[in-house]
């Protein structure tokens, strides 16, 4: 079973663990730069009420990210 | 800001950056840090009014450097834009690199948030790999001190090898033991403390060790042949044209350079590791490095995001509260702002034209002619009379209430709510703020 899927679809209160990013260019750089490396744990804190962008804890900051770039995240959920 | 005298007409011609000294033995000083890690409140704090601001040259980022004076000895300190990395391509990011690397600051002083450590220290470490001169400023240690975080500085300041000092910027806290440190970085050169080595995969380092004797033979003294070597096997050609511009000559390109180069690459290319990968290794190095040193030095409750935080932030940005909640306070201070300032407006309308007719009486009384009354008196005075009499007392009120609202930390909340909507108009949330500022002065 294949638990590997884009961050989006993470839900609130769920943590999942970073596998590949496939985003590329700059935002590659700048997501990595924030933290989000392979292995790094991210947990969905807060949708936006008009649902995008999403709130992720990310190395203990909280970080909005839009979902065009979290779907370039993939993770691996229990 | 960007707009003053001193960054228009002639003096917007690019010629170069300009450092102001006073006196040949200020020491040039870099400034920086994270975004809003209260950077520019320890550059305020420290330089006070001496401050000349403008733009970099060539690019649309506000550059600010100012003077301040300790133990006898002149600084000029640089205010560096805030960036996350030295390395991504935003405009920001080129200059605060390119400052660091190839303008020589006699120091650089990294300012960071003592809430969030982890990401501040991935700046730390690519400033120490490029300087050894670096000074790390741990800053909202109050902050950090509500939120139940305990920064060691002792110790983070072993695992860095360089000198860290804690600070509360907004009470002044912490700014004379910061350029304490700088002083001693600057002027004496035995404190030369060792700074940190980041360790990064078993191929990168052989291919490093295979390019560093070369490099630092011909340009040892002028820059970091470990941080240049890495930046050469990355292939960053914008950088590389930089460094060679910066070291006088084509000396990255001679066989001597280009030799193990190649050899290198050819390394990391048996390992798996080129262009993308090489990168991403890189950066990890970075991150992991960062993680191991916060575990060392940093004691937090709630991994940074405390239960309480989580249900403010839940009731500020839920489906059902959060725009309410948003608007609501908004349309408050909107209706304060013009509630408020109406009766001070009367007051200065009827005050600034009482004295209008004065000016009209005193003009008169010189025997003026009419034209000249009517020009000074009737035309700029009673112009500049109205302006200020509307503006000045909704602005009095307005912009402390967002400053307010600024402290709290409400502000990326609203810019949360609003990102879709300004994504739309290929704006993004932030937008919401200047927003907010044009409408007040529209009413």
């Amino acid at each position: 079973m294949n638990d590997i899927q884009p961050l989006t679809n993470l839900q609130c209160g769920q943590t999942a663990r970073v596998e590949k990013l496939t985003l590329q260019g700059s935002m590659r750089r700048r997501l990595q730069d924030i933290g989000l490396i392979e292995g790094t744990q991210v947990e969905c804190v807060q949708k936006s009420p008009a649902g995008d962008p999403v709130a992720y804890l990310i190395r203990g900051a909280v970080i909005a990210l839009r979902a065009e770039d979290s779907a370039g995240v993939l993770v691996f959920c229990r | 800001m960007g707009l003053t005298s001193g960054s228009t007409g002639r003096k917007a011609v690019d010629e170069g950056l300009v450092i102001h000294r006073e006196s040949p033995q200020d020491r040039v000083v870099a400034l920086a840090g994270n975004p809003n890690v209260g950077k520019s409140t320890v550059f305020n704090g420290l330089t006070g009014m001496n401050q000349h601001t403008g733009n970099w040259p060539g690019k649309t980022v506000a550059n600010a450097q100012g003077r301040c004076e300790h133990n006898g000895r002149g600084f000029v300190m640089v205010d560096i834009p805030g960036s996350y990395s030295l390395m991504a391509h935003s405009a920001e990011e080129e200059v605060a690199r390119d400052f660091i690397c190839f303008e020589d600051p006699d120091a650089v002083v990294v300012v960071c948030d003592a809430t969030c450590l982890e990401r501040n220290l991935n700046l730390v470490l690519q400033t120490i790999e490029i300087t050894p001169r670096t000074v790390v400023c741990v800053n909202l240690m109050d902050e950090a001190k509500k939120k139940k975080i305990h920064v060691d500085i002792g110790a983070l300041s072993k695992q860095l090898g360089v000198p860290v000092t804690g600070a509360a910027a907004r009470s002044g806290r912490g700014l004379d033991e910061l350029m304490d440190a700088v002083d001693a970085v600057t002027h004496d050169k035995a404190t030369q403390a060792d700074p940190v080595q980041i360790l990064y995969a078993p191929a990168i380092e052989q291919a490093v060790a295979l390019l560093e004797p070369p490099l630092r033979e011909c340009c040892g003294e002028k820059i970091s042949s470990r941080w240049l070597a890495l930046r050469l096997l990355e292939g960053e050609e914008e950088l590389i044209r930089s460094a060679q511009q910066y070291l006088g000559g084509p000396v990255l390109k001679t066989p001597a350079v280009q030799e193990p180069l190649s050899q290198a690459r050819e390394l990391l290319e048996q390992a798996g590791l080129t262009e993308q990968a090489l990168r991403d290794e890189i950066v990890s190095g970075l991150v992991r490095q960062a993680e191991r040193i916060c575990a060392h030095a940093v004691e937090s409750a709630d991994r940074g995001y405390s239960s309480r935080d989580r249900k403010i932030d839940r009731v500020l940005t839920s489906k059902a509260t959060g725009f309410p909640i948003m608007i609501a306070l908004l349309a408050f201070i909107f209706w304060l702002t013009i509630a408020g300032a109406n009766v001070p407006s009367q007051w200065l309308s009827s005050g600034l034209f009482w004295v209008e007719e004065r000016l009209a009486g005193f003009f008169g009384w010189m025997g003026a002619p009419a034209f000249v009354r009517d020009m000074l008196v009737h035309g700029a005075y009673r112009t500049l009379a109205w302006v200020v009499s509307v503006m000045l007392p909704p602005m009095a009120i307005f912009f402390p209430l967002f400053t307010l609202l600024e402290d709290l930390g409400y502000l990326p909340r609203v810019a949360f709510n609003l990102d879709r909507y300004f994504k739309k108009c290929s704006a993004c949330g932030k937008q919401s703020l200047t927003m907010c500022m044009g409408l007040i002065i529209l009413h």
